[in-house]
């Protein structure tokens, strides 16, 4: 199944006696001969289990480029872009080479020829394009408009041709929402190290022996799909060489220093940002890779610590700056322009060994070098295995920067080994033999409003789903509600798969994503990611039901519209079975249902449980909620309990989170948890402490994400008043860090609300 | 190495760390809970008077405020706080007045708590965490603290008791031996001011802090600064010299005043006379915490 093909270039380590020059003091082992870059980092890097005290702070190369660009930035969120090249639509090779500061780069390429520049990316959509452009004050080039009107079709024009007239009604509902139908679907990760392991021409070569494995078989949709692919990637591998020539650089052939290693690597990344406005632009699980070359280096005196690190700030300079043309409606969704460039560090090997070495550090250090930023989104593989000297550092950092997020390393290494990463937010996937079709989500909290009223909307008051007969009485039934939203619920998987099945055949069609293929094998498992949204408001809405008296009250045309409560009713989020038990309930039926439909490519079905940003904009759109929430209000974030609900304890609600199964949801379950620094102990080594262990408690009991935010809310508020004075502030929303002063004030009062809550 | 925390704070008016006296933000909410406070626990049949009072007395039936699990204020590492109501002391500056009166609490008996404690004894382990009683007093229901302590110990579980320490002779010694760390509560210095404050004496307090020192419990003294009622330099010094003849006291938490009480105060209808007192200034606080600290104690 994986690459069996040699790679050119590099001779086979049976055959030869030692290894090629690139390789040498590596050990060799089955990664010599095929690609497999799991196996070349097992061999050869060096985990480590000291402190951060070996660290190296900034140095004047690196604070000077960050300050030339940091002068950059107010006019760029005054603005909203710093500037669009608008005429030349993107390729790996479109533009020439751009640089911050050439003398002094030690890591080149930008994604056109200058920092923070924008490029336009139509396969997508072209009116996605032309809507960016005009928002900022771009004239529309009249030659790129008739070559994606007239002659090049789009993703998005494919999709709408296909939509059946039941998924066009369910998505201008919003009861099925942010799908990546008019914009890129991203959450695939390139295995982007290979290019630095095995440079260019092997990869071609490898390519091109799995093509031709597929010249014996018959010429059927499946493999002309399958021959035409590896004929974009191997162009695509091409054209990457090319980009990189153009500043200077051979990478046909294996990188030979660290410095180079991180040259080849960024390389590949710069060519996928180049070619994909992709929802998420992960990195994937780089930084024990890099080690190997840097503690080669390091043990060879051919680099000080100060030099690894400044070769790691120089990489994340680049990382930080990495930018899409977006329009204010996707801002609504996902708010503060963000790119997850989400990076996984740490983890526990199969071997028991950790995955943490020196560089997973270095990473970590970038957020002082550099001072605290939302992107690369850097996110820890926590298991209570990790060496004490690494979680001491996470747990500072975090309680510095905010800037971390943590995911469950003993679920996600069981189901999907020691070499996966994170793409976006909570998506786990091993890196370079599995990729996603994103699926965004539906809002399960209309689907149950929708089974009260027989499929009219709420708000509308449209008839949206099949006509079903509406709930009567005064008094609503448990039972018959749920027998109701069962049957809703049966309509929505249906409708939601038809549309994903819609939107990825057509971004395949159209919008083909050739270098990160490319830096995949072959054959990969593919996962159609569902999601779903305001299952707390729903899981608490049925406990009202359940336990308390619910009354519906209609308005003229019969249509519920708002609900009184009388009686107290449990709440999810406060580990009491009772209400959790439904929340569990939820994300196991929901993922029944999704299961009953197929999928295109046979992708394996999966669902998370994230909101990102948009739980503001579900709440927007849904009416009142028989949990007592009011129309508009915001739902809570991921899988959050909702705001002020949770009674008990920052750990008592990520218990009843941590209840919902990840065999039923393994796209991933996200918790946004927020501390102010004093709540965690009254010196630094005590806060830091009782944060590992609040960490490790979280895993132990199966918790899958957390997102840690330590903030202060005075720090917050003022920096609503007085941006300026915050460019950096950094806060976790649900599944990724964003500047908070990017944020609109509608998205930055519900993070302060839901945040303190109950505050003074 | 500059922090963010750094910068930000050099951006606002600064001065000591004021370390609030409310809970951690937990999970969206730092507020003591009212109204869900017993929730995930089985409220006790109703039976008749006799047969409760039988249950009370034995120790087998509490009456209970609210529990939450906490990090870093009742105690070391995560712990579970159990609140029982009742207290027999009428603090001016009270922040749970609703916990005042044992009628206001629910009936849960013992081992439904224990039950759910046992639960997390995975918790208590990964944050060296562990069971606090809080309330209202715990002494209050002595018997009831003692059969929780002892399901505890059972279970190897780390137990904390928050008391003012005025009914102290209810603890049995076995109940010490249950217990590895109490927060005594020292809200005054003077016997005056000690009445003025609670309404009760403070001679008991002292007592029972010997008693701690004697049986080697482990004790951390809290003080609650509030302007005008107990920042007196001469009262607070005596507050500190009482800590200091605590052989065993290991640490001093001065928490400063706030006015986040207040309302519970309005919603039980009951006078509320702290009306304009303001927090501390961070210089008080650190004039204060520079006093326990001149007597070797570690305080903050």
């Amino acid at each position: 199944m994986s690459t069996t093909a040699a790679p050119a270039g590099a001779p086979l380590a049976a055959e030869a006696d030692r290894l090629p020059d690139a390789w040498a003091g590596f050990v060799p082992g089955p990664w010599a001969d095929h690609v497999d870059v799991r196996d070349f980092i097992q061999r050869n890097y060096t985990p480590y289990t000291g402190d951060a005290s070996f660290l190296a702070g900034p140095t004047e190369r690196t604070t000077g480029i960050w300050a030339r660009l940091s002068a950059m930035f107010p006019a760029e969120r005054e603005k909203g872009v710093h500037d669009v090249d608008a005429t030349k639509p993107s390729t790996i090779t479109s533009h020439a080479p751009g640089y911050i500061d050439r003398e002094n780069e030690l890591v080149v390429g930008l994604q056109t020829d200058a920092p923070l520049k924008r490029a336009i990316m139509p396969n997508g959509g072209y009116r996605m394009v032309q809507t960016s452009l005009e928002t900022y004050g771009y004239e529309v080039d009249p030659v790129v408009t008739e070559i994606f009107t007239k002659y090049r079709k789009t993703h998005n024009d494919g999709v709408f041709d296909v939509y059946p007239p039941a998924v066009r009604a369910a998505r201008s509902s919003h009861i099925i929402t942010g799908l990546p139908d008019a914009y890129g679907r991203g959450r695939i990760i390139g295995d982007y190290r290979r290019v630095a392991l095995y440079g260019v021409d092997a990869l071609i070569a490898a390519k091109k022996a799995e093509k031709a494995e597929l010249d014996m078989e018959r010429s059927v949709a499946d493999v002309i799909r399958d021959r035409e692919e590896l004929a974009e990637q191997v162009r695509a591998l091409g054209e990457l060489k090319a980009m990189a020539a153009s500043y200077g650089y051979d990478i046909s052939k294996p990188a030979t220093t660290a410095r180079e290693a991180v040259q080849w690597l960024y390389f590949a990344y710069l060519a996928a940002t180049k070619e994909q406005n992709g929802a998420a632009m992960s990195l994937g699980r780089t930084s024990t890779f890099l080690d190997v070359y840097l503690e080669r280096d390091l043990v060879a005196g051919r680099l000080t610590e100060s030099q690894a690190q400044e070769l790691v700030d120089d990489f994340v300079i680049k990382l930080r700056i990495i930018r899409f043309l977006r329009t204010p409606e996707y801002d609504n969704l996902f708010s503060g322009d963000p790119t997850w460039v989400t990076e996984t560090l740490a983890g526990v090997g199969e071997d028991g060994r950790p995955l943490v070495t020196r560089t997973s550090f270095r990473y970590l250090q970038t957020l002082y070098n550099l001072g605290p930023a939302p992107e690369p989104n850097l996110t820890v593989f926590w298991s209570e295995r990790l060496p004490r000297g690494f979680k001491d550092f996470c747990a500072q950092v975090s309680i510095d920067t905010s800037a971390i997020q943590y995911e469950n390393d003993e679920i996600i290494r069981p189901a999907w080994g020691d070499d996966a990463a994170i793409a976006c937010c909570v998506s786990p996937m091993r890196v370079g033999k599995q990729m996603q079709f994103f699926g965004a989500r539906v809002n399960l909290a209309k689907c149950l409003l929708y089974a009260i009223n027989g499929g009219r909307d709420e708000v509308s008051g449209k008839q949206i789903a099949p006509v079903t007969a509406p709930v009567e009485g005064d008094v609503l039934d448990f039972d018959d509600v749920m027998a109701k939203f069962d049957a809703e619920m049966d309509w929505l998987a249906q409708t939601y798969v038809d549309a994903l099945n819609c939107v990825h055949y057509m971004h395949d069609k159209y919008a083909y994503e050739r270098i990160e293929m490319a830096l995949h094998d072959r054959q990969v498992l593919r996962t159609l990611a569902c999601g779903i949204a305001g299952l707390s408001v729903v899981t608490d809405a049925l406990s009202a039901i359940k336990h308390a008296t619910v009354r519906p009250v209609r308005d003229e045309t019969g249509l519920v519209v708002d609900y009184t409560i009388e009686g107290d009713f449990p709440t999810y989020g406060n580990d009491d079975d009772r209400a959790d038990d439904i929340a569990v309930a939820l994300v196991r039926t929901f993922m029944e249902k999704i299961r009953r439909f197929p999928t295109y490519r046979d992708a394996l079905h999966t669902q998370s449980v994230l909101t990102i940003t948009s739980n503001v904009v579900y709440g927007k759109a849904t009416g009142n909620t028989p949990d007592g929430r009011r129309a508009g209000q915001p739902f809570a974030p991921g899988a959050n309990p909702m705001n002020g609900r949770d009674t008990h304890g920052m750990l008592a609600s990520g218990l009843s989170v941590a209840k919902l199964p990840y065999s039923e949801a393994m796209d991933g379950i996200s918790l946004t948890s927020s501390v102010l620094p004093s709540g965690l102990g009254r010196t630094k080594d005590e806060q830091v402490a009782n944060l590992v262990g609040l960490l490790d408690a979280y895993t132990v009991s199966s918790g899958y994400h957390m997102n840690v935010n330590v903030l202060n809310r005075e720090t917050l508020q003022d920096a609503m008043e007085h941006p300026e004075n915050y460019p950096q502030l950094t806060v976790r929303v649900s599944g990724y860090a964003v500047n908070f002063v990017r944020l609109t004030r509608e998205q930055q009062l519900d993070v302060l609300s839901r945040t303190f809550h109950g505050g003074v | 190495m500059t922090t963010l925390d750094e910068r930000q704070d050099a951006s606002h008016d600064g001065g000591a760390p004021v370390v609030r006296l409310d809970l951690p933000l937990v999970g969206g909410s730092h507020e003591r809970t009212h109204g869900h406070g017993t929730q995930g626990l089985t409220s006790a049949d109703e039976v008749d008077h006799a047969a409760r009072m039988t249950a009370v007395r034995s120790g087998a039936l509490g009456s209970v405020h609210s529990w939450e699990l906490v990090t870093a204020v009742d105690g070391p590492g995560t712990r579970m706080t159990i609140f029982l109501a009742g207290c027999p002391l009428r603090c001016l500056y009270c922040h749970n007045p609703d916990t005042m009166e044992m009628r206001r609490g629910t009936d849960v008996e013992v081992d439904d708590l224990l039950r759910r404690l046992s639960r997390y004894r995975g918790i208590f382990r990964a944050t060296g965490g562990g069971l606090t009683i809080s309330g209202g007093e715990p002494l209050m229901q002595p018997a009831f603290v003692a059969r929780l302590l002892r399901g505890a110990k059972a279970m190897g579980i780390h137990t904390t008791m928050d008391t003012s320490g005025y009914l102290g002779a209810h603890a049995t010694d076995a109940v010490l031996d249950d217990l590895d760390l109490v927060l005594l509560d020292i809200k005054s210095g003077d016997e005056e001011t000690y009445q003025r404050v609670t309404g009760r004496q403070l001679a008991p307090t002292l007592a029972f802090g010997q008693r701690l020192a004697e049986r080697g419990v482990a004790v951390w003294v809290r003080f609650v600064l509030v302007p005008g009622l107990t920042d007196d330099e001469a009262n607070v010094e005596r507050v500190a010299a009482h800590a200091a003849d605590i052989g065993t006291v290991e640490r001093v938490e001065v928490l400063p005043f706030h006015q986040m009480g207040r309302d519970k105060w309005d919603a039980l209808g009951m006078r509320y006379e702290l009306e304009g007192t303001p927090p501390p200034s961070p210089e008080l606080v650190e004039r204060v915490r520079g006093q326990f600290r001149a007597h070797g104690l570690t305080t903050f």
